[in-house]
């Protein structure tokens, strides 16, 4: 069953074209990584389908629901989620707070979330102050937020940036058990050792549009795939 | 309130671990993250409200009977002056919420202080002495929340932000300074209350229920002052403590993210603009019922000033701080003024700037906070 779909979304910033005519499904329970170089217009897909931007053309579609227009938290009230590339927890609130902020959907809900704290073995730290928490135990706190609204889709953006190869590895277990739990992701990684873990088909975007798409192992044989990332393709 | 459901989770989730109470460390609060206190479980004190604990608490207890008694050991001038000051915590502890918690400075809460005062004075004129000023009293309340809420609706659901904020409310202020300044003729009349241009409105009947008048030459509305900046105060720190307290924080904290858990913050934002307008409002009735008047300068550049130096000078993160500050600085003004009344904007003046460079989180506060590290390190 598609749950996502984005049809032609197009957004521009002045002269630079960010997203030119994107189109992307998502199924329940699929797992997708997005790559790509700096400046590919990742970050901007995310924010068009949580709705941090508008696009300027196109349209988003989620659960056979036009949201290209809707506020943020509708979209998530409908089941999107979104973990940012740098932590946005709240350093002044305890773990159990920022996790009683992030809950809303009653007991699945808490069921979900408890499953994350215990998986990155937060449960414990619960009257911690999230900003004494160390990096990598802030992103997986702010993972296990993300799955507060019982989402049927969380987007990461970079969800292992400055993590340990073995913070790294629970990462991606972690992504590939939502899956098994029905919720489907899209991550965004330059870390190519993560997106081989995650096990998942892979989405290359290059100058706003997809360039590429494939299982890993086909976009890493890619001759242009290779020179898009070291800058020698106008493609 | 959303994620309220989350108890039973949380429930669950304390059992497994053992170590889940709601409580945590923060400077000024107690220090430990041991099983949450009686205050705690109250929902008096938390992480989001400075100073908590047995020995603040016993504080509070003692300054709320010492204000009470204050008559049988003080003289009633300086009770009934004290009235004069402690009316305009409500106000400052209503921008403290806004400000402090939620991230949104508001440089125009005298404008609620303003419609309030006014509206109470034209439905007491009309509507009679005695207890119809009661019912005054709540209209003017139910007025200026009205108000309040129309104003932050256009500002929260148009996406305003940032600085824009203050200069809006600044701008709502002054304009209705200059409406209420030009309403001296007698076509200027509400029923039969006439709001007086720059003179003010005069002769507004004080609040009265039953017998008991609560006018400014008399103690009950200095009883009715107290307990109602105790209640505040309580039930601020409440609801700081609650899970809309937190949601609120969240919001001055990263409001993107909060909207991207599925918070419709605006909703938040306005509640709570809507609640420091009620707040401010109630200053302006109790004001209006001391003096019996309102004037426009009441709602002028110089009054829209105050609230924000109180709550700076304070601490706008700790509502005891903004009481103390608004206190202390209230009754500053008012002994320079006895020789310039240009002196005391001087001195507020000098007190911000000193305040944000010595001590950005507030003086108030900063002193509280070394005092209590001292006598906890003495009980050590």
């Amino acid at each position: 069953m598609t749950l996502l779909v984005l049809e032609g979304v197009r957004r521009r910033f002045g002269g630079i074209v960010a997203a030119d005519g994107i189109d992307l499904t998502l199924a329940a329970g699929e797992r997708r990584c997005l790559i790509g170089p700096n400046g590919a217009g990742k970050s901007t897909v995310f924010k068009l389908i949580m709705g941090l931007l508008r696009p300027d053309a196109g349209s988003i579609r989620f659960d056979d629901h036009e949201i290209t227009r809707e506020e943020p938290f509708r979209r998530v009230q409908r089941g999107l989620s979104m973990k940012y590339q740098t932590t946005r927890i709240f350093p002044s609130l305890t773990v159990s707070q920022n996790m009683s902020i992030a809950l809303s959907r009653g007991k699945e809900a808490s069921d979900l979330a408890a499953w994350g704290l215990d998986r990155f073995g937060l449960a414990s730290l619960g009257t911690r102050r999230a900003g004494e928490l160390s990096y990598g135990q802030q992103h997986w706190l702010e993972m296990c937020m993300a799955l507060g609204n019982r989402p049927r889709v969380v987007l990461m953006d970079e969800p292992t940036a400055g993590m340990t190869p073995e913070e790294s590895r629970r990462t991606a277990a972690f992504v590939r058990e939502l899956a098994g739990r029905g919720i489907a992701a899209i991550v965004i990684e330059h870390d190519m050792g993560f997106v081989r873990d995650l096990e998942a088909p892979t989405t290359v975007l290059h100058q706003g549009r997809v360039f590429r798409e494939g299982s890993m192992a086909e976009i890493e044989a890619d001759p242009e795939v290779q020179r898009i990332y070291l800058g020698e393709v106008d493609a | 309130m959303r994620g309220r459901r989350f108890c039973a989770g949380a429930r669950r989730a304390r059992r497994r671990a053992d170590e889940w109470p709601g409580s945590c460390r923060q400077p000024g609060h107690r220090a430990g993250a041991g099983p949450a206190s009686v205050f705690e479980r109250l929902g008096l004190d938390g992480p989001l409200t400075v100073f908590g604990g047995r020995f603040y608490w016993s504080l509070f207890a003692l300054a709320l009977a010492a204000a009470l008694l204050f008559p049988l050991y003080g003289s009633v001038f300086a009770a009934l002056n004290f009235t004069n000051f402690l009316i305009n915590v409500p106000l400052a502890l209503g921008l403290a919420l806004l400000w402090g918690y939620c991230g949104v400075l508001s440089f125009g809460q005298v404008a609620f202080f303003g419609i309030a005062g006014y509206a109470y004075g034209v439905m007491a004129i009309n509507w009679g002495m005695g207890s119809a000023t009661l019912l005054a009293a709540f209209g003017a309340l139910g007025l200026t929340a009205v108000v309040a809420a129309a104003f932050g609706y256009f500002l929260f659901y148009g996406r305003v932000s940032g600085w824009i904020i203050p200069v809006l409310t600044l701008v709502l202020t002054l304009v209705l300074e200059t409406f209420l300044g030009q309403t001296a003729g007698m076509e200027w009349k509400i029923g039969e209350a006439p709001l007086g241009g720059f003179n003010g409105m005069t002769n507004i009947p004080s609040l009265t229920v039953g017998t008991v008048s609560f006018d400014g030459f008399s103690l009950p509305l200095f009883y009715l002052v107290v307990i109602l900046v105790a209640g505040i105060l309580v039930g601020l720190r409440m609801l700081a403590n609650s899970h809309f307290g937190h949601v609120i924080m969240a919001i001055q904290e990263d409001s993107e993210r909060t909207e991207l858990l599925g918070y419709d913050i605006r909703r938040y934002q306005l509640l709570v603009f809507t609640i420091a307008g009620v707040l401010a409002g109630m200053s302006g009735v109790l004001y209006a019922t001391w003096g019996n008047f309102i004037q426009p300068s009441s709602v002028g550049l110089l009054a829209a000033t105050f609230p924000v130096l109180w709550v700076a000078v304070g601490g706008r993160r700790s509502l005891t701080s903004v009481l103390i500050g608004t206190l202390a600085l209230s009754a500053l003004s008012d002994a320079l003024a006895v020789y310039s009344g240009e002196l005391a904007f001087v001195v507020m003046g000098a007190l911000l700037l000193f305040g944000m460079m010595a001590a950005p989180d507030g003086i108030v506060i900063t002193v509280l906070r070394v005092a209590t590290k001292l006598v906890s390190g003495r009980r050590k």
